[in-house]
């Protein structure tokens, strides 16, 4: 790891101005993607500000019919909240299939949704939930805001600050795990609304995507056999030593099938 | 940069002057002497630095020791509470054969006792080894580990630990 | 059997050091002043190095020294041995490419050791090693093994011409393809066995220090064997005479084969410790242990057994391609002809066999012994073989199995490639292998599974295996470079206490709990009042060291000689003492007695005479008790064993599950039956990640390592394995002291072949008959929609 300055900012505002004027400041949240990256040299921060002191950007609340998690609220703490489970089981699941329980314990839903891995499992849920992404400077819609491999719709000095969920009707999570690294290798978020389903998928491509004909067959008929012949096109998927690009694209329509029975069990 | 850091390991209050890029396991091991955490990978997979901070596994090579500064934490050493008594779970693993080489076994152990609580002290053997995932162990084909989590969860109850 | 002696279940005395933090591994070690090097590796598989330059980095904050190939060629520094010589089938000795600890024109692999920084930390060594500029010219380079040998196929060395680095055959070729022309039937099976790497828990690491005033040199190792790695350094590599070169293995997180080799890091840790006149320390990081420890398999093999028509086994013919990587580490060449073919009989009367080995040299990681070693493979060629003809015939394959075991009346039996078989009973063995995994159960099981749409298989692998390393005379005429006996020193204290020295290395394997339950079932003294001491050359006997399930049937036999003759020695001490004839004393619990009479003398009493010697027959017997042995085995061991594997596949992801595995050994007498069950249970799952999960895959056209992290190369976890059903059967070993085999390997030796029958028993109702190890779940998934 190169050496950088380290800040520990009190306050939101306290840190995103220590994020202006750096060369090259990052701001850090659970570390668990960040301090690997560090760790093989593969970035070189001048400064990494730690949002871990800044109380108010953790915590579950409920809003009306949306759940709102902070953007510093750590995997376990979504998991296992009585409010997530309530309103959002599938989310709540999903938190808890994140890494392993040490990770958890660090890893923030603010880091996941800013890394934009395309392995990562909080993507799907953000977009098949239609989230809102609350940031210190505005709000993004779920849609147009992972923009590709590592790619977000976030500005250079722009901080999440909480997530906000929507409640389904009925919604549910499959993750097929890489066998070494256990991310996602494809993972498909399946999210019914009223006659609103969305089906995202992680790990498959180089960012999350929907897939527009599951959907528009769910939400006529929100059973698995409705997308049963639904094949998704292996042309623009990611493929690699523990799954081809075929093999991906036949795992998206297995997983948004077992997605599907789940949700209405 | 240099920063100074303060911290309670195993109930003893401890200080350093660290570089902000020093790892908590290397503040540990490097600046304490505290060399039974141990550093398996380099790509926070194999578990065998978990450390207790503040009560919460943690790996302890992918956090900074800044950012430990002022919590507490606990490492391998600190749990037996006398020379001549274990606890339950380093019992465990003693009883069950659930160690060989020795070198993940004080990661398996922080994470072991991690999960017994946060499980309330009850375990099946299918959610003992799904909580494992972050453990990598090349010696003992888990059998014995499982068994031994599965047989310290009682009595960490009965010793009310 | 007492409490704590042979057979007991006793536990660890080297837990409680592992269990408090209180361990000493090669990392932990506080050395004052201590320096850290940093190796700078090849990012090419293949390239030439045009130059170098270090200036950049030789200014770098805390740097102590920056040395290249140069350097180390300029201090006359040998190139890293294989000590192994193994001649091919013209009688020609295997070619010996010369590999420098450093390199000095061309690098030959993705981590090859390009240069070296000492500095005052690991993170400013790294720091300046980025510094260094290499001008690298890229050349061509083979990574794949089957496309090794072709024509045109890019030179890893000119020494070597078409990467051949020995084509070797045993058996009579003749004899096989006439009983393959004219047999009833023909079974054939194209395999490759799967390139793995070792992934010892702890990273190596070597720490070395020179004393100017007597010019020692001090090197800690995480070595499996740390006599034959100061013979090494001190007779080929460094020249250190081996009375100024001190190596010490401390507590050593796991080997599995790829700590008993010697290395280029440790060799250049220890040369240059004298050079900058302080400690150096260097460990490995994960990613480097990927690249550079000694990697394991990598067959490409065609195999043809004949039967006849009953299913009785006429001949067998294989043809195998091993990858030997870049460089020949310390024992490559054995691995595939001597741990290997010789092994092809199995447990089966099979009358004649043919085997031809060619080694091949790729750019990659060297590639030597790893779990088993050779036997793992060929176990694999033949359960997988003997499977399918027992499918392709329709028979059941433990009949098929059973119809061919060589019979317990046999032994000792003499197999058509070289080895004889000391003892086994291999019925039995699978009769309760089949009992406790309910074979006739799974037809049920079967339908079962059907119905919720997974597919069950149940799949044999019935190994033998030649181990306990071994005899010296017959590893010498094979071409090995060392002796294979193993030393032990029992050593008592005035105080009655004792000391263990032993030539063996524990890295996981007990012995110092094992190796003091022998000696205190054997001398009557109390388990605490033993240690075990093992890894230092200087305070240890000369050993080989821990590897090939040796330790116990080697070491512990060694421990018994120096036993029988403490006891030979507390007779003469003990008759004088009680004013007897030696002929009259015997020794029982401890205590020596004059038979027929109450006299008696406790062993302690013998020792502290012979060390205060003032009532002692001085004129006859030294004073002193302190006995050393060195065992040379008679022959190998024969541990012998079958697993059932039973799996169910989801059709629709490839996903395979394993949900039952039964292993049952023979392991000759058992001392702890705890600990074996422990090795067993390790030795499985690292077959498991064989076959399921685990492959090094380098990139063919870049050879890049491609698997070179936990991210992507898949070490079995807790939830990729299910408990295990053991059990045993014995058949003492007659040739050695104990009656012991050994029983550190054979998990992983049977374990990738049942694991594979399963899978494609599972398969077969799909017409499948071939899935690729290890069986992935897009391996899976493809063949199944190949099929
Ligand atoms: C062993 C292991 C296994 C894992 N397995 C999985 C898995 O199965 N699935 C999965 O999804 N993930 C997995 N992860 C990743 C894990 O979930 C991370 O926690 C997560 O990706 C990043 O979150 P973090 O809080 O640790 O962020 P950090 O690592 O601190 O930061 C990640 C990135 O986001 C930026 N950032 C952080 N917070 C903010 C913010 N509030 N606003 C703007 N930018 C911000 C940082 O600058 C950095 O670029 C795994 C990680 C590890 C180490
Ligand atoms: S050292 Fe491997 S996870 Fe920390
Ligand atoms: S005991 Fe050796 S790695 Fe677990």
């Amino acid at each position: 790891m190169y050496d950088f300055a380290y800040h520990r900012p009190k306050s939101l505002a306290d840190a995103v101005s220590a994020l202006k004027g750096k060369d090259e400041a990052r701001p850090m949240a659970g570390g668990m993607t960040l301090i690997p990256t560090l760790k093989q040299r593969l970035a070189k921060p001048s400064d990494v500000i730690d949002l871990g002191a800044i109380k108010d950007l953790a915590g579950v609340k409920v809003e009306g019919s949306n759940v709102v998690i902070g953007a510093m609220t750590r995997h376990f703490d979504v998991a296992s909240s009585a409010d997530v489970k309530r309103m959002i089981p599938a989310l709540a699941e999903l938190a808890g299939m994140i890494g392993d329980p040490a990770v958890r314990n660090r890893g923030t839903i603010g880091g996941s949704i800013a890394n934009s891995d395309p392995a990562a499992d909080y993507p799907a849920a953000v977009v098949a939930l239609n989230a809102t992404i609350t940031t210190n400077t505005g709000k993004h819609a779920a849609d147009g805001f992972f923009k590709g491999l590592f790619e977000t719709a976030l500005k250079d000095g722009e901080l999440i600050t909480s997530v906000s969920f929507p409640k389904p009707d009925k919604a549910a999570y499959m993750k097929f795990r890489n066998p070494a690294s256990r991310y996602a290798m494809v993972g498909v978020f399946v999210a019914k609304t009223g006659n609103t389903v969305r089906v995202a998928v992680t790990g498959a491509g180089p960012s999350v995507f929907r897939v527009k004909a599951m959907e528009d067959a769910l939400s006529k008929n929100f059973t698995s056999a409705a997308i049963k012949d639904i094949k998704v096109p292996a042309d623009d998927l990611n493929s690699d030593i523990h799954g081809s690009a075929e093999y991906r694209a036949h795992l998206v329509g297995v997983m948004a099938r077992r997605a599907v029975d789940a949700a209405n069990k | 940069m240099t920063i100074s850091v303060a911290m309670t390991v195993n109930g003893k209050p401890v200080s350093g002057k660290v570089e902000a890029r020093t790892l908590l396991v290397q503040f540990l091991r490097e600046h304490l002497g505290m060399t039974g955490t141990h550093v398996g990978c380099d790509t926070s997979q194999c578990g065998a630095c978990v450390v207790h901070v503040d009560g919460k596994s943690v790996k302890s090579c992918t956090m900074l020791a800044v950012q430990a500064d002022g919590a507490n934490v606990t490492t391998i050493e600190g749990l037996a509470s006398s020379p001549d008594k274990l606890h339950p779970m380093q019992e465990a693993f003693r009883d069950n054969h659930a160690l060989q080489c020795g070198f993940c076994t004080p990661g398996m152990v922080m994470s072991a006792i991690d999960m017994v609580k946060r499980h309330n002290y009850q375990l099946d053997e299918a959610t003992v080894r799904h909580e494992l995932e972050g453990n990598l162990c090349r010696c003992t084909g888990y059998h014995n580990i499982v068994k031994a989590i599965l047989a310290a969860a009682p009595a960490m109850k009965a010793a009310g630990v | 059997m007492t409490a704590t002696g042979i057979g007991a279940r006793v536990l660890r005395t080297e837990d409680k050091r592992f269990l408090t933090g209180t361990g000493r591994y090669v990392d932990d070690l506080a050395l004052a002043r201590a320096t850290y090097a940093y190796f700078l590796r090849s990012p090419h598989a293949h390239a030439k190095i045009k130059s170098i330059d270090i200036s950049a980095a030789e200014k770098m904050p805390g740097v102590v020294a920056v040395y290249t190939g140069k350097d180390v060629a300029e201090s006359k520094v040998g190139g890293l041995i294989c000590g192994w010589v193994v001649k091919d089938k013209h009688g020609e000795p295997h070619k010996a490419p010369p590999h420098p600890p450093m390199a000095l024109d061309t690098v030959r692999y993705v981590g090859d050791t390009v240069a070296m920084v000492v500095a005052n930390s690991p993170e400013e060594a790294k720091d300046a090693a980025e510094k260094i500029k290499v001008d690298y010219e890229v050349k061509p380079s083979i990574v794949d093994l089957a496309h090794a040998l072709d024509k045109g196929a890019p030179q890893v060395h000119a020494e070597a011409p078409g990467n051949l680095v020995y084509d070797w055959e045993i058996g009579s070729k003749a004899d096989v393809d006439a009983a393959l022309a004219k047999a009833a039937h023909v079974t054939k099976i194209d395999i490759v066995n799967n390139r793995l790497i070792p992934n010892a828990m702890e990273p190596r690491a070597a720490a070395a220090e020179y004393d100017k005033g007597t010019g020692h040199y001090t090197l800690w190792s995480t070595s499996q064997n740390p006599h034959v790695l100061r013979l090494i350094l001190s007779a080929f590599v460094l020249g250190i005479p081996e009375h100024k070169l001190r190596v010490i293995a401390p507590d050593v997180g796991g080997g599995f084969g790829s700590k008993i080799f010697c290395y280029a890091d440790e060799t250049l840790v220890c040369w240059a410790a004298a050079k900058v006149g302080r400690p150096i320390k260097w460990t490995a990081e994960r990613s480097e242990s990927f690249m550079t420890d000694c990697h394991g398999r990598d067959h490409v093999t065609h195999a043809e057994l004949a039967l006849d028509k009953d299913g009785k086994f006429l001949a067998f013919k294989v043809e195998t391609i091993a990858n030997m990587g870049a460089y020949l580490s310390t024992f490559s060449t054995a691995v595939p002809t001597y741990l290997y073919a010789t092994l092809l009989a199995g447990q089966y009367t099979t009358p004649v066999i043919y085997a031809n080995v060619k080694a091949a040299l790729t750019n990659t990681a060297p590639v030597d012994a790893y779990r088993g070693a050779g036997r793992p493979e060929a176990t694999f060629v033949i359960e997988s073989i003997v499977s399918k003809a027992a499918q392709e015939l329709k028979i059941d394959p433990a009949e098929l199995r059973r119809k061919n075991f060589i019979p317990s009346t046999a032994f000792p039996y003499q197999t058509p490639v070289a080895l004889q078989y000391d003892s086994g009973n291999y019925p039995p063995i699978i009769d309760e292998a089949m009992k406790i995994a309910d074979y006739k159960g799974f037809a049920a099981r079967r339908s079962e599974a059907k119905a919720r749409g997974k597919l069950r298989g149940i799949g044999f692998s019935s190994y033998i295996e030649a181990c306990g390393l071994a005899p010296s005379q017959v590893i010498g005429q094979l071409g090995g470079g060392v002796g294979q006996w193993e030393s032990a020193q029992i050593k008592f204290n005035p105080t009655g206490n004792v000391q263990i020295l032993t030539g063996a290395h524990s890295h996981g394997q007990s012995h110092e709990t094992t190796f003091a339950q022998i000696v205190s079932d054997k001398l009557g003294v109390p388990l605490e009042n033993i240690e075990v001491v093992h890894g230092d050359t200087a305070t240890t006997p000369f050993g080989m060291g821990s590897y090939g399930s040796r330790s116990l049937a080697v070491g512990g036999s060694a421990i018994m000689k120096a036993a029988d003759k403490i006891i030979a020695k507390g007779k003469k001490i003990a008759a004088h003492l009680m004013e007897a004839s030696v002929n009259d004393v015997v020794f029982e619990n401890g205590t020596f007695k004059v038979a027929g009479t109450d006299k008696s003398v406790p062993l302690a009493q013998t020792v502290f005479a012979a060390y205060v010697p003032h009532n002692y027959p001085l004129a006859e017997l030294e004073p002193g008790m302190d006995e050393n042995a060195f065992y040379d085995p008679a022959n190998f061991v024969y541990p012998a064993g079958t697993q059932i594997c039973e799996v169910e596949v989801d059709p629709d992801t490839g996903v395979v599950e394993i949900v039952n595995f039964t292993a049952v050994d023979d392991f000759g007498n058992i001392i702890n039956p705890m600990i074996v069950e422990g090795q067993v249970h390790g030795g499985i799952v690292q077959g498991v990640g064989q076959a399921l999960l685990e492959k090094a895959v380098y990139d063919s056209d870049t050879g890049q390592l491609l698997s070179g992290s936990f991210m992507d190369y898949a070490v079995p976890r807790a939830d990729d394995v299910p408990s295990f059903k053991l059990g045993y059967k014995v058949t003492p070993c007659p040739h050695n002291p104990l009656g012991v085999k050994g029983c550190g390997e054979a998990g992983a030796i049977a374990a990738p072949a049942a694991v594979m029958n399963a899978v494609h028993d599972a398969l077969a109702p799909l017409g499948v008959t071939h899935v690729p190890m290890p069986a992935t779940p897009m391996n899976v998934w493809r063949t199944i929609h190949g099929a």
